[in-house]
């Protein structure tokens, strides 16, 4: 495979010249220049957020960000309601990912009043955050083959990620959002015959991971787009705060999961995924490569957790809960990243402050608005799903 | 982290330091040592990734509290330098030339917060509101419930209840 550097228009000489500070000087009234709006209803999973694009022919020559489309004020709202009134909001920050916003939110706040989570739950814990996980990658393979071209491999995912979806609702009683972590633990224990139909629903996935290697990574076109395209130099990682598979398509294996061991994954045998050369085509083999690995993690979890036991600590009332003073950060390893939750308390019943950092907030700024220069508008949409942003966390 | 911080002390001022947990601690520093450290901490130190930078309003002490938390990705540790800021006209020293992220992050703070951060770029464009005309909205004495009543036209015949009633009503139907 040829791994040369993906450019555009290598004549430059009917581009014009960049200034001192490595940007062109863009004069619209010239009429060489075009602004085009890429958003907010793209119908790709990166809507909500839109791209103010310069073009010059059908090449990016600037690019501005622009959220505020989903805007609710999610961290205000929660210094306005109890601590355990906040789990239906935190969950709403990620669609996709709702688990780990509770799981962070959770951790945190148990941290602060000194709770010490069971053994059962923490094991139910890791579960729910790598069904997550693998539902969150069904979703982004569609976003990022249909950003491609090919629609229907979108159609297959989203009914995979379904399935996925029926096991949460068995678990929880909700598909997409579903407030099953609370303080001190989980709601409920794992239903009867949740474990085999869940190995069903594994072994259907990976059955379609089969297909998607023939139709998505050696199809010619998806690799034609995508080989050499949209790199990221392993020295942007810290000057840009890029975490997760977007950092380790780049040989940085950054993963909370190894990094700063949380619930059960101590226990769990796996090795981080790292890829080397960050394109879009290697940031999408490691979401592949991940997407099995929590197949066998749920598969590590069921074999090794217990099948009962307690699966909530003891807490004080929550509607009357004065969380002690102080403040702290709690993490976990989302499909895009390091998500966190630095949580402020003045030890009254309610939150003094909540800060959710949400990878995008990083990855579709200030990344995306350079990484976008001197690309083709055809691959636009391509290079926004490969580094798998969602607005909502830019916005909280 | 006790090593690191006895050696930014040889240096500079820090006036509390929490140890919330083995690999988090807390740092409190003046307003004009700040983005002295944080270089200091950044090249030196080791603490080359921005995990977030976010305010906090403590309205009763008259003070916004901005919290730089930073990570060492080798030790596998997270520091958070907290500077404590006047309310009245909030401003602090911009730290967009150490991390490419700082000015969107501060973009966000002047809007939310009304903390200006002179000479970052783009620091004065609406970020996530648009046309807003009220106080900054992230600041405590920013009433959401008023500014939702004044807004927001009420729905006719919608009942509404207080949250923590509710619930408790529920919940505790006896207590």
């Amino acid at each position: 495979m040829n791994k040369k550097r993906f450019t555009i228009n290598e004549d430059r000489s009917l581009f014009p010249e960049k200034n001192a500070e490595g940007k062109i000087d863009i004069d619209l009234s010239s009429h060489k220049y075009l602004k085009l709006w890429q958003g907010p209803q793209h119908p790709g999973i990166t809507g909500n957020m839109s791209l103010e694009l310069t073009v010059l022919g059908d090449e990016v020559m600037d690019c501005e960000t622009h959220v505020g489309y989903l805007h609710r004020g999610f961290e205000k709202l929660m210094e306005r309601r109890k601590y355990i009134q906040c789990f239906p909001i935190v969950c709403r920050v990620a669609v996709p990912e709702p688990d780990f916003n509770e799981y962070c939110f959770a951790s945190a706040m148990e941290e602060l009043a000194g709770i010490e989570v069971p053994e059962m739950a923490q094991w139910l814990r890791t579960l729910v955050l790598e069904m997550s996980r693998l539902q969150s990658y069904l979703m982004w393979i569609g976003g990022q083959s249909g950003a491609f071209g090919s629609g229907i491999i979108g159609q297959w995912s989203i009914y995979l990620r379904d399935l996925v979806l029926d096991r949460f609702e068995e678990l929880t009683g909700g598909r997409v959002y579903h407030m099953y972590q609370l303080p001190g633990g989980v709601r409920g224990l794992l239903p009867d015959g949740f474990k085999q139909r869940m190995e069903e629903t594994l072994l259907t996935i990976e059955k379609f991971m089969d297909d998607i290697d023939k139709v998505m990574f050696n199809n010619a076109v998806f690799k034609k787009r995508s080989v050499g395209m949209g790199y990221i130099d392993p020295s942007w990682v810290n000057k840009f705060g890029i975490t997760g598979p977007n950092a380790r398509a780049a040989g940085i294996p950054l993963d909370v999961r190894k990094d700063y061991p949380y619930l059960k994954y101590p226990e769990l045998d796996f090795d981080v995924v790292v890829g080397k050369d960050s394109d879009i085509y290697t940031r999408a083999d490691i979401r592949r490569k991940d997407l099995l690995l929590s197949v066998d993690l749920i598969r590590q979890i069921f074999a090794k957790m217990p099948e009962k036991g307690d699966i909530k600590a003891k807490t004080p009332n929550v509607l009357h809960w004065k969380v002690p003073k102080g403040e702290t950060y709690s993490r976990a390893e989302c499909t895009r990243g390091e998500y966190g939750y630095y949580m402020v308390s003045d030890g009254t019943e309610y939150p003094r402050r909540i800060n959710v950092r949400g990878p995008s907030y990083t990855h579709a700024v200030a990344l995306l608005e350079k990484m976008i220069i001197n690309t083709n508008i055809a691959d636009v949409a391509g290079l926004m799903v490969s580094l798998h942003t969602y607005p909502p966390e830019i916005e909280r | 982290m006790k090593d690191i911080i006895d050696r930014i002390k040889t240096k500079y001022t820090i006036s509390e330091v929490v140890e919330q947990r083995k690999n988090l601690s807390f740092v409190t520093v003046s307003k004009e040592q700040a983005i002295s450290i944080i270089t200091f901490l950044r090249d030196i130190e080791g603490f080359k990734h921005l995990v977030l930078l976010t305010a906090a309003d403590w309205i009763e002490n008259d003070k916004f509290q901005l919290t730089y938390l930073l990570n060492n990705p080798t030790e596998k540790i997270d520091l958070g330098v907290r500077v404590f800021i006047s309310r009245e006209n909030a401003s602090m020293e911009s730290a967009h030339h150490l991390w490419e992220q700082v000015a969107t992050y501060q973009r966000e703070l002047k809007e939310m917060f009304g903390i200006d951060f002179p000479d970052s770029p783009g620091v004065d464009k609406p970020f996530i509101l648009e046309g807003w005309e009220d106080i900054p909205p992230y600041r405590r004495d920013f009433d959401t419930k008023q500014y939702s009543e004044d807004t927001y036209f009420p729905r006719p015949g919608r009942e509404s209840n207080d949250p923590a009633e509710y619930m408790k009503k529920k919940l505790y139907p006896n207590e």
